[in-house]
């Protein structure tokens, strides 16, 4: 069951992944995934867990090789085009480090000669926090602040590496509810107002359908790719919705 | 105690000492923040081993523990990042089996205990003339690479995935922090001892954490107790004709409980203040 979603005639294929396998030293976990991701996409990846989502979208994002196929980037962007928000590592939690200093590192992809952070780069860093309305923060320590606030910081120094596309791994994960719709709602400004591609995982597939344009529902392979309309109105996607 | 100042070795001890101590805070910061904390203890019972081995061969020992470690840090760093084996387990695998290769080969020699006794403990009389050019070399090198790659090294510590997603290339960094660490273990053992010498990479930066909040202040506060702790620990050492390791990590031991007092003061005042508020 693989719709192809419908395709707009202005708009640029940016990845395409062919024939994909993707899985753990001998462990196949997901096969067959073919997809691409259009500029101005929100792609959101569902399925259920261990379901190998966010493995998925480590090869996206070039920290796993695909165990086969290919991943191809078209001429509009390159690898350093895409921003990435992991998920937390227990790592970040207590680290010392000020909002301003988390956010600049966003900016190394740029300046790769230079070892210091330029004028241009800090004013990157200023307009990205107050985008996402963490300017008050800018001194404040990384491990002092809220999840949400975290969250925001991490979003804007994604927005310094980039600003084509970003893909985002479970970004709401252990988040309140009020905070988690604010999150969403910075993510859609993000796509909507920017034109940024989105791909996240998402395992809150409600969420996922209210806000993104095109689902991917992987489990083994890919159970359907195409457009949020067709996904809510399939079978597929009716059972995982849960009617 | 300006007396001291009079003896050719415990200058080129404070030269190098000092050296040794700025690099050891700077990336201790990194090593304990990727809780790598115990790779120096590793590294140093690899450099014991390397050390043991040149002594029994009549080799210069800097010249044979210098690449030794560098391997040894190269190894440890391939061993965590493939998953089958943990970090920690890496570290105490090679720790020991080092540690067992050198005494191993100690023993078919007699007559070397001083030495070996040296480098266990440390001495300040182990620093040569000609060790002290190399040293300085050296430590100045890794000041001056952490300096140059500070940045990407804060970028790879706090978070490698986005590092590496963005086409930062995290396997060199990390690279570049085993290798620096391994120079500034070696350099460093002789004169504060193998088993003590991983306490000036953990110390000084533990304690900074304490109070300071930002990336650059703990690594500028880690420097600083660093090279006072080394200073205070070499003038008590003379005073008082105490091992020169042994009193150093002493001095480090109060500063932390100092610095973790402080911490829970600050907190308590915070507690106060917005309770009256």
């Amino acid at each position: 069951m693989k719709n192809q979603g419908k395709k707009e005639k202005n708009k640029k294929t940016l990845i395409t992944c062919d024939n994909l396998a993707i899985g753990y030293e001998n462990m196949t976990v997901l096969e067959n995934v073919s997809f691409s991701v259009e500029e101005g996409d929100y792609l959101c990846v569902v399925g259920e867990n261990g379901a190998g989502k966010s493995t998925l979208i480590k090869c996206l994002a070039g920290l796993k090789k695909p165990m086969e196929g290919e991943i191809t980037f078209s001429d509009e962007i390159t690898r350093r085009d895409v921003g990435y928000l992991p998920q937390q590592t227990a790592i970040q939690r207590d680290f010392p480090a000020s909002v301003r200093e988390v956010v600049l590192s966003g900016c190394l992809n740029r300046s790769r000669l230079i070892p210091i952070y330029t004028k241009a780069d800090r004013e990157r860093a200023l307009k990205h926090m107050e985008e996402l309305g963490i300017t008050g923060l800018a001194a404040k320590s990384y491990r002092e602040l809220s999840g949400g606030q975290q969250q925001r910081v991490l979003l804007a120094r994604a927005l310094c590496a980039s600003n084509k596309m970003l893909i985002l791994d479970e970004p709401v994960t252990g988040l309140d509810p009020i905070v988690t719709g604010e999150i969403y709602s910075v993510i859609k400004t993000i796509n909507r107002k920017y034109g940024m591609t989105i791909i996240m995982v998402s395992h809150d597939v409600k969420t996922a359908v209210r806000h993104a344009n095109k689902i991917l529902h992987v489990k083994h392979t890919v159970q359907f790719f195409g457009s949020t309309e067709d996904y809510v109105g399939s079978k597929i996607g009716k059972d995982f919705i849960g009617g | 105690m300006f007396a001291m100042f009079s003896y050719p070795f415990i200058i080129r001890a404070l030269v190098v000492g000092t050296l040794v101590s700025l690099c050891s805070a700077l990336l201790g910061v990194n090593l304990v923040l990727k809780r790598y904390s115990m790779i120096g203890d590793g590294l140093s019972h690899v450099a014991f081993s390397a050390m043991a081995v040149a002594t029994v061969m009549n080799w210069a020992p800097l010249w044979v523990a210098i690449p030794v470690v560098i391997a040894a840090a190269y190894l440890l760093l391939m061993f965590s990042s493939n998953d089958r084996l943990s970090g920690d387990s890496a570290i105490a695998l090679l720790s020991t089996g080092a540690l067992a290769v050198g005494i191993f080969i100690i023993s078919t020699k007699s007559g070397i205990n001083t030495d070996i006794n040296n480098y266990m403990f440390g001495s300040v009389l182990a620093i040569s003339q000609s060790d002290v050019t190399l040293s300085v070399v050296l430590s100045l090198a890794v000041l001056a690479l952490y300096v140059l790659f500070y940045n990407k090294i804060f970028a790879v510590t706090f978070d490698e995935p986005f590092a590496r997603a963005t086409g930062v290339r995290a396997g060199f960094y990390n690279f570049l922090i085993a290798v620096l660490t391994a120079v500034t273990i070696v350099l460093g053992m002789r004169m504060i001892g193998a088993l003590l010498i991983s306490s000036l990479i953990i110390f000084p930066a533990m304690s900074s954490m304490r109070v300071f909040k930002c990336f650059r202040n703990v690594v500028i506060c880690s420097a600083a107790i660093s090279v006072f702790c080394f200073l205070t620990g070499m003038v008590i050492s003379y005073e008082y004709s105490t091992p020169t390791g042994a009193s150093v990590v002493l001095i480090n031991i109060a500063v932390f409980v100092v610095f973790c007092a402080a911490n829970f003061l600050r907190g308590k005042i915070r507690i106060r203040k917005e309770l009256s508020e």
